[in-house]
């Protein structure tokens, strides 16, 4: 909402600090997004008088002129306006001048005489349509004073965010209530400069269906519709707006369009209320009507645009034709013009939801739109009604033919809130006197009507605050006023609450420390992704095909982002996330997510050093095995590890695939060390508690064995017989130390060298025993496995 | 035994001469003094064996250690005596640091801070339904707060028709939903998770961001509550000097609603171009629990109160660590991540 800062002065009747108002409207819950100059666009241009003005000796329609911009200079000006005179003041571009068109002012010969600036209209300073000749500057502003000081006296524009619930703040009267309460002063409406004396009854009450000045007016949608005003004025003269409505309109962002229209839109910003205008002649029947929308219907609305109504969309109609989208904008055709003699204006109570419906069906937002679906003031709409039609009469002559009338089908009052003190008390944390309690709700503009003795207060809530509905609404309204910041901030007591942590956050947390502790850094990537896997779900309105699909794995991700950082020539790349996936199953009616972790590296295994004898080793699959290794065990503990076509894959034990585990396909340059990744779906788990285990007293034996094993015989097989079978033997350890093939070996066999820890609980093995287990274990591996023992 | 233990300690004082005629003395296979005693443990008492026999190992193994350092020290001292000094300005060598996201490390801090005034974590899936994303929190159909979530859909399934709209959650707030209805109060719960909103992605916008949102819902949970916690966690989060104010606002699922602002990091309160000369930077929106949001969780609002809050980690950590453009946070360069490492270099 544009708030100008003079219209809230002629409310208050007092001078105002721009930067004052924005801080207490922030403080009372409508923070100011901008402060602007009014004008700012126009601070190049200055008033210019004109000290003679002879005709151009080779042009008819031409004037040379001499105008002084108080620069000291006089400047020689072509003017083809038929209003200039010698002794007038009108806006003055001075040559390098860009005007509101883009053009820039230069010195140039027209028909022979130069010209050294230019005398403006109002439409090209983009201040109105007005053409017809310059814009005469009544004002004793000595030339070279600045425009936007003259047309304005340096008004401020206060960009307002007003929040969904607060439309009264959509009127200047509501931002100025606001501001009365705040500064403890009163406050009325502005008065209206050369208001004609005209008796204005109040509009005559009907039903849902009203005759005035020979036109009808009719209801038919009452859920649509709650209240519908219309007077018909005759008699009018449609023209430019007077100077003080024009600087109102420009400060708060309007153009000014005609006396008519412009007095509709005066009301609207100031008292919240929007109303519409029609030319009473072009209306069939005549009549108006507010109804729901028929299949087939179209409407050119006020911007040019065609647009088919879709049915059920709430609109205003004559015997004929829709001639306005109810709420939201009026229609081409019974537009007002220059030509219009007689007008019907219209206010209207529209409900909220169906005016939102409306807009949004047409797609088209607009100033009234805005202020409908906030809720505007159903009970006030008659004085802002009257207001329009002295404004009209004011500036554009005529009479009301026929006193107006106000269709009111189903009459009502606002609402009657009960408020127990005590619960103030309970939700706010503080006591409050009665009395602080009725001066907030007073301030809110609510009239308290009575305290019964069963404690509670009785208030009859303002018709402009639609969003108060119940006894909580009011609770707010009392601190809002009375001050959040007068509300303690003291730390009471309190319970604590009786949840756990979510398993799955210690489970993320716990990961995330092993990976970072491994030297991986973290990512976050966006959850949606141009396209997945066959079980990735589909978004219904992307706002771009690059978001079309949420991802149902992260490692796709991740080697986009290791590619990028090739892109910058970074080799050395250790990534991971812990992040959501999706997945739609073709069984599923709807799609499962799960929590995942992964990781992507490439590169040297550790930053090279200068003692390094060679270049620092990469990242290979075995480094990939065993942080997937961690990885499962951190995350899917129960899950046991295979070997797959590619590298291997988690299983839980009912055959589901949790993790996988490979060499990364990636857009690689040449120079590009390979990509190895995992993924896993992360168990939500507690953490299980170590067991602590004596540490041994007993020396270890330790035995080294060179066994033949074949090259596609899977080695954890043969360890696994060995582990087993030691068991018996005291084994404490089997580990792999190292693997060799060679041609001195018989065909399709491998040495692999495994080292055997013996150690007992209770004694020193003594090197016979070792032996004597020694003996079995190759006993059993020749028997069960094929597996000779080359060497001890 | 002792005598060979004065022996052991004794190794870090010969030279190289010596060192090898005493690990001949100690260990040698023939004549060494502990290779004997070891082969003595045989003929004691089975007892006495057992207990002996381990000391005599742990003694030999520190010998092994003993003579080994020793060698090392004074090979050395020799290859320093011979000229090649060594340059102890030379750098060390390092291992890898890894680092958690930025976003991690702000919702890492605020959880913490929370768990320390009795909240634990609450998590909730991110595809939900229209009731628990809007109507149980009291977002009337046809509302202009809609326009503020604007929302994305999911595609409905193939033959699942006319089962219910699903929907990305447009904010962590139904976690908050899920809660109340799980059990009886009180709670007390923070809720980090990922929002989505149909928003381009631009330099301060993305249609996917982190939020992090808060509950507590007991008896005699008032607004002076609400006001005390999230100072508290202001000062904590921000610095003690920070100052903290609360401005009135408007979320539906809460009333009274607030803002939070805290003075601006940048200027400290005098106002820049960061917080628009205000002095104040938003920093978190909350209220009191809607009365009719705890109607819609089963929860009597006669003798439940609370309040609820919600911030935004990404435009914290921007705020926190200067990052200008949010796009930075969703990509993956190294450059970027390693500044933000426990160990930076």
């Amino acid at each position: 909402m544009n708030v100008s800062r003079q219209w809230v002065e002629a409310f208050l009747r007092q001078r105002l600090d721009s930067g004052e108002m924005a801080a207490r409207l922030a403080m009372l819950g409508a923070p100011v997004d901008a402060i602007e100059p009014v004008g700012a666009d126009l601070s190049g241009f200055v008033v210019g008088l004109v000290t003679a003005a002879k005709p151009h000796p080779n042009a008819d329609k031409l004037r040379v002129t001499t105008v002084d911009d108080g620069s000291g200079t006089l400047h020689n000006v072509v003017c083809g306006a038929p209003n200039v005179v010698a002794g007038g003041k009108y806006p003055f571009a001075r040559l390098g001048t860009k005007m509101p068109s883009g053009i820039m002012i230069e010195r140039r010969k027209l028909r022979g005489e130069y010209s050294e600036g230019m005398l403006c209209s109002a439409r090209e300073l983009d201040l109105g349509d007005e053409h017809d000749g310059l814009l005469v500057l009544e004002t004793d502003a000595a030339p070279g004073t600045s425009i936007p000081s003259v047309l304005d006296g340096s008004d401020e524009r206060l960009v307002v965010d007003v929040t969904p619930n607060r439309g009264d703040l959509l009127g200047h009267k509501g931002i100025a209530r606001e501001l009365a309460a705040s500064y403890g002063v009163p406050f009325r409406l502005p008065e209206i400069p050369g208001e004609a004396a005209i008796d204005l009854p109040l509009p005559t009450r009907f039903g849902d269906e009203a005759p005035v000045g020979g036109v009808r007016i009719a209801i038919d949608d009452r859920t649509g519709c709650g209240r519908l005003l219309a007077a018909v004025i005759r008699g009018v003269k449609i023209g430019p707006s007077p100077e003080w409505l024009q600087r109102r309109l420009r400060a708060v962002g309007l153009r000014s369009i005609n006396n008519v229209v412009d007095a509709t839109n005066y009301v609207m910003y100031e008292l919240n209320q929007p109303l519409h205008a029609y030319d009473a002649a072009t209306l069939k029947g005549p009549a108006i009507v507010v109804r729901a929308g028929r299949s087939g219907e179209r409407i050119t609305t006020l911007d040019g645009t065609d647009r088919p109504i879709p049915e059920g969309t709430l609109v205003i109609a004559d015997a004929e034709r829709v001639i306005g989208i109810a709420g939201v904008m009026g229609g081409r055709d019974t537009e007002v013009s220059l030509a219009t003699t007689a007008i019907v204006l219209e206010c209207a109570w529209f409900d909220p939801a169906r005016v939102r419906r409306g807009r949004r069906a047409v797609d088209l937002s607009t100033d009234a739109s805005h202020r409908f679906e906030r809720g505007v003031d159903r009970w006030g709409a008659v004085d802002a009604f009257r207001r329009c039609i002295r404004l009209i009469v004011t500036l554009a002559g005529g009479a009301l033919d026929g006193p107006a009338v106000d269709c009111f089908p189903a009459p009502m009052h606002p609402p009657r809130i009960f408020l127990r003190p005590s619960r103030v008390t309970q939700v706010l944390g503080v006591d409050l006197s009665w009395a602080e309690i009725e001066r907030q709700l007073v301030a809110m503009g609510a009239t308290v009507v009575s305290k019964p003795d069963d404690g509670r207060i009785a208030v009859d809530v303002p018709g402009w605050r639609p969003d108060i509905t119940s006894e909580i609404d009011l609770i707010e309204e009392v601190v809002r006023l009375y001050g959040y910041d007068r509300i303690p901030a003291e730390m009471r007591a309190f319970r604590p609450g009786r949840r756990i942590d979510d398993p799955a956050w210690g489970a993320a947390q716990r990961i995330r420390a092993e990976l970072t502790g491994r030297g991986l850094a973290e990512v976050i990537t966006l959850p949606m992704v141009a396209s997945g896997g066959a079980g990735a779900p589909r978004l219904l309105n992307p706002l771009s095909a690059d978001h079309q699909r949420l991802r149902d794995a992260l490692i796709p991700s991740l080697v986009a982002q290791v590619e990028a950082n090739w892109a910058m020539h970074t080799a050395d790349v250790r990534l991971f996330e812990i992040g959501t996936t999706f997945n739609l199953d073709d069984r599923a009616r709807e799609p499962g997510e799960a929590m995942h972790a992964a990781f992507a590296v490439s590169g040297a295994r550790h930053p090279a050093h200068w003692t390094d004898t060679s270049k620092a080793p990469l990242w290979d699959a075995w480094d990939a095995r065993a942080l997937f290794g961690d990885l499962v065990e951190l995350a899917q503990p129960g899950a046991a590890i295979q070997v797959a076509a590619d590298g291997w894959v988690a299983v839980l034990p009912g055959g589901r695939l949790v993790g996988r585990c490979h060499r990364l396909q990636s857009d690689a340059p040449p120079w590009a060390p390979p990509v190895f990744g995992g993924e896993i779906e992360i168990a939500p788990r507690n953490v299980s508690l170590p067991r602590f285990s004596p540490l041994p007293i007993f020396p270890a034996v330790v035995r080294d064995l060179a066994l033949l094993v074949g090259t596609d015989q899977p080695v954890d097989a043969v360890i696994g017989l060995v582990e087993e079978r030691g068991r018996r033997h005291a084994l404490e350890s089997v580990a792999v130390l190292d693997e060799y093939r060679g041609k001195e070996l018989p065909d399709g066999k491998r040495s692999v060298t495994v080292r055997l820890v013996f150690r007992s609980a209770d004694r020193t093995l003594t090197d016979a025993e070792v032996d004597q287990a020694v003996g079995r274990l190759r006993t059993s591996l020749e028997r069960e496995r094929d597996v000779v023992v080359r060497t001890t | 035994m002792d005598a060979l233990r004065q022996r052991l300690a004794a190794v870090a004082t010969l030279d190289a001469a010596a060192l090898e005629a005493e690990e001949v003395a100690v260990l040698g296979r023939k004549q060494g003094e502990l290779t004997r005693q070891l082969k003595e443990v045989a003929s004691l008492p089975l007892e006495e064996k057992r207990v002996r026999g381990a000391e005599l190992n742990i003694l030999k193994t520190d010998f092994e250690a003993a003579f080994s350092a020793r060698r090392r020290s004074l090979a050395e001292t020799a290859a320093a005596a011979a000229g090649r000094d060594t340059d102890l300005t030379m750098p060390g060598r390092r291992a890898w640091s890894g680092s958690r996201h930025p976003v991690t490390i702000v919702i890492d801090d605020i959880v913490a801070i929370f768990r320390e005034i009795g909240f634990s974590v609450a998590l909730g899936p991110e595809i939900e339904n229209d009731e628990r994303n809007f109507t149980a929190l009291n977002f009337p159909p046809d509302h202009p707060a809609l326009d503020m979530h604007d929302t994305l859909f999911l595609e409905p399934v193939s033959g699942a028709e006319g089962s219910e709209r699903l929907l990305m959650r447009t904010h962590t707030s139904p976690v908050q939903i899920r809660v109340m209805r799980e059990g009886p109060p009180p709670f007390r719960v923070v809720i980090p998770g990922v929002a989505y909103r149909n928003d381009p992605f631009d330099a301060s916008h993305a249609p996917a961001f982190s939020q992090i949102e808060g509950l507590a819902v007991d008896e005699g949970i008032s607004f002076v509550d609400l006001k005390a916690t999230l100072t508290h966690f202001a000062e904590r989060f921000l610095g003690g000097s920070v100052k903290v104010r609360f401005r009135p606002s408007f979320f539906p699922f809460t009333e009274p609603s607030a803002e939070m602002d805290v003075s601006c990091a940048i200027c400290g309160g005098k106002g820049c171009g960061a917080c628009k000369g205000t002095g104040w930077m938003e920093i978190l929106g909350c209220g009191m629990v809607h009365e009719r949001v705890l109607q819609n969780c089963g929860i009597d609002p006669e003798r439940f109160t609370g309040f609820a809050f919600g911030m935004g980690p990404q435009r914290m950590a921007m705020v926190r660590y200067g990052i200008p453009d949010i796009r930075l946070l969703y990509g993956g360069d190294m450059r970027f991540l390693a500044q933000f490492g426990a160990v930076r270099k």
